[in-house]
């Protein structure tokens, strides 16, 4: 305990600095990629808090995505503010429709939930092609998005862009890390673990379940919002069920219940199927299928339960640290 | 506290005509009694009698058809489960019931809850009165740590761990919301003699240490008589004893329905 925290420090700027010089050192299109990785990552993140520390299985969060990506679109669009103040707003919707989809939720448990979940992941582009509210969303059409500018003429709008997403993705994640570390994070894992101890302990579970499907449609929405600038697009077609699909693909690449397997989440998600494309031009989906079942057996706790694991040899500790979570596996 | 005179004088715990039905089973009859505080009393029947049944009302998982349960100045039935632990009701489980991802030291922490009161947005912004909090949960969570002799297994996860320490994590989880009922249920359960005596002593120690009024289910016989103050028998639901150790271990029906039985 008194070594390991400073040499993950010391990792975390290190890897902190490499982020930010990143756009510098390659070209265009990855920095574009890279900027949907680490929107991937929040949006990953975000499915991870509900999926993994609550056990609440979400398979619609893609809705979440749609709607912060939309409300972003619609603003910039009609409101004339500018992109960065849309962003707050675009969370409070979303809280407030997570909030309110969790508290019917509450009646539903394991393949139910998941079911009444993947129910509105299906009808998300559906609703969103709906004529009565064409003249904000559209319609199929979609609404397209002025690209923000650089505020500095030394670098270009992509890089900034970049950089803009990576300091949003600071602030989102040392705010999830901070609320899974304390009194509301353990009580968020207690639901999981055994929902009836846990309101023996005075833990308000109704309230906490419908909370944390609002933070969880939160963290999606301003990934979806960033979606939206860094795509300079939204359409119907763009929020599919396999999007919602992706961010749980995310969640188990990278480590239920934990917090920096997002990033190797997103990563998959954004590299791998246009690698699975490039290995054969004919079946990319099933290179993409082999892919995953690869990396479920072979890191049944994620990526990131396997850099812990790793870790945990080459330092010799045998105890977890006090304060984190260790990382868990699906149980419906 | 809404409707929170706290009546230092009366008894801690009141029950009054409590009875639960499960379809055609009559889980609870009538039962009705009173601890005062700083009791030990004892809770016995045989299997099936309705003694986790009357715990699962004093936690709020059970909702009786009939009767009242006062509490502490408050009436129990009309505040929601999760006000228990707040209301300092603290309890144990006869088959477990842990958090099994975490560790021993998390799981205490939980039984916390109730004492802190960072909500969402205090802890995502780790306010300054969050780590306060924290710093102190995890002093009081380090000293039950101490006192239940969990030292060695503090950080490890729950899974795995013999019974008899699971048992005491339970134990330290209900000591950890500063209850002033302790409910334990057959803490006994699979333990051999010579932890049943170390038992005896815990129980007694943490009443002396923590100004506790605990209600014991329990099976063993033995221990039940030497660490009441009161006991009290339920049998097929109804109460059929309710006195001093000795009272009820010479009551006629007691020795009928229980003792007769295995005594
Ligand atoms: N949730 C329940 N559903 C149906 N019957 C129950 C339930 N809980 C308890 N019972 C029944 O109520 C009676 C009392 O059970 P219980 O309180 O567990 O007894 P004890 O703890 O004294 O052994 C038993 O007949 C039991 O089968
Ligand atoms: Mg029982």
């Amino acid at each position: 305990m008194t070594v390991t925290p400073n040499v993950r420090l010391i990792g975390l700027f290190a890897v902190l600095a490499l982020a930010i010089a990143l756009p510098f050192f390659v070209g265009g299109y990855r920095v574009f990629q890279f900027t949907m990785v680490l929107d991937y990552a929040i949006a990953v993140f975000g499915a991870n808090i509900l999926t993994g520390y609550n056990g609440q299985i979400a398979l619609g969060n893609g809705a979440f995505y749609a709607i912060g990506a939309y409300t972003v679109a619609i603003l910039m669009n009609h409101s004339g503010l500018p992109y960065w103040a849309t962003l707050p707003i675009a969370a409070a919707i979303c809280f407030v429709a997570g909030f309110l989809f969790g508290l019917p939720a509450l009646r539903l448990e394991g393949p139910y939930l998941a079911l009444a979940t993947f129910a509105l992941a299906v009808a998300t582009p559906q609703l969103l092609k709906f004529h009565g509210i064409e003249k904000w969303t559209g319609g199929v059409q979609g609404i397209l998005l002025d690209k923000p500018d650089a505020p500095f003429a030394a670098i270009n709008s992509d890089q900034w862009l970049y950089l803009f997403c990576l300091i949003v993705t600071v602030i989102m994640f040392v705010l999830g890390y901070n609320l899974l570390r304390g009194r509301t994070g353990r009580a968020i894992v207690a639901i999981r673990d055994h929902p009836m101890a846990a309101s023996s302990m005075g833990i308000d579970t109704s309230l906490y379940k419908s909370l944390t499907f609002g933070v969880s449609a939160m963290f999606t929405g301003i990934a979806g919002a960033l979606g939206a600038l860094a795509t300079q697009f939204v359409s119907p077609d763009s929020f599919t069920l396999f999007l919602s699909i992706s961010f749980i693909v995310g969640v188990v690449v990278g480590g239920v219940a934990t917090v920096s397997g997002a990033f190797f989440g997103a990563i998959f998600i954004e590299f791998v199927p246009p690698f699975a494309d490039q290995i054969s031009k004919a079946a990319p989906w099933a290179i993409y299928g082999v892919l995953l079942i690869f990396c479920v057996y072979a890191m049944p706790t994620g990526v990131a339960g396997l850099f812990r694991l790793l870790g945990r040899m080459i330092f010799r500790r045998q105890p977890p640290s006090s304060s984190e979570i260790s990382p868990a596996r699906l149980t419906p | 506290m809404p409707d929170g005179i706290t009546n230092n004088t009366g008894p801690l715990l009141a029950i009054r005509g409590i009875s639960v039905r499960f379809g055609g089973i009559v889980a609870l009859n009538d039962v009705s009694f009173e601890i005062e505080r700083g009791q030990i009393c004892g809770l016995i029947g045989p299997n099936g009698a309705g003694k986790t049944t009357l715990f699962n009302c004093l936690s709020r998982l059970y909702e009786p058809q009939t009767g009242t349960i006062t509490f502490d100045g408050h009436e129990l039935l009309s505040q929601p489960r999760h006000r228990m632990a707040g209301l300092g009701i603290g309890r144990t489980f006869q088959n477990l019931a842990l958090f099994r991802t975490m560790t021993v030291r998390h799981n205490i922490m939980v039984g916390g809850h109730s004492t802190t009161r960072g909500g969402f947005i205090a802890n995502a912004l780790r306010l300054p009165i969050v780590a306060r909090e924290e710093a102190r949960l995890v002093e009081r969570t380090n000293a039950l740590i101490e006192t239940l002799d969990l030292g060695a297994v503090a950080d490890t996860p729950i899974q795995g761990l013999p019974f008899g320490t699971q048992k005491r994590v339970e134990l330290a989880r209900a000591l950890a919301c500063e209850p002033k009922l302790l409910l334990l249920d057959e803490p006994a359960g699979g333990l051999n003699s010579e932890e049943v005596e170390k038992l005896r002593a815990l129980i007694l120690m943490v009443r002396e240490r923590y100004g506790l009024t605990v209600l014991l289910v329990e099976h063993h016989m033995n221990l039940v008589m030497r660490v009441s103050d009161k006991v009290v028998a339920l049998d097929f639901g109804r109460k059929i004893a309710d006195g001093t150790p000795e009272e009820v271990r010479n009551a006629p029906d007691v020795i009928r329905a229980y003792l007769g039985a295995d005594a």
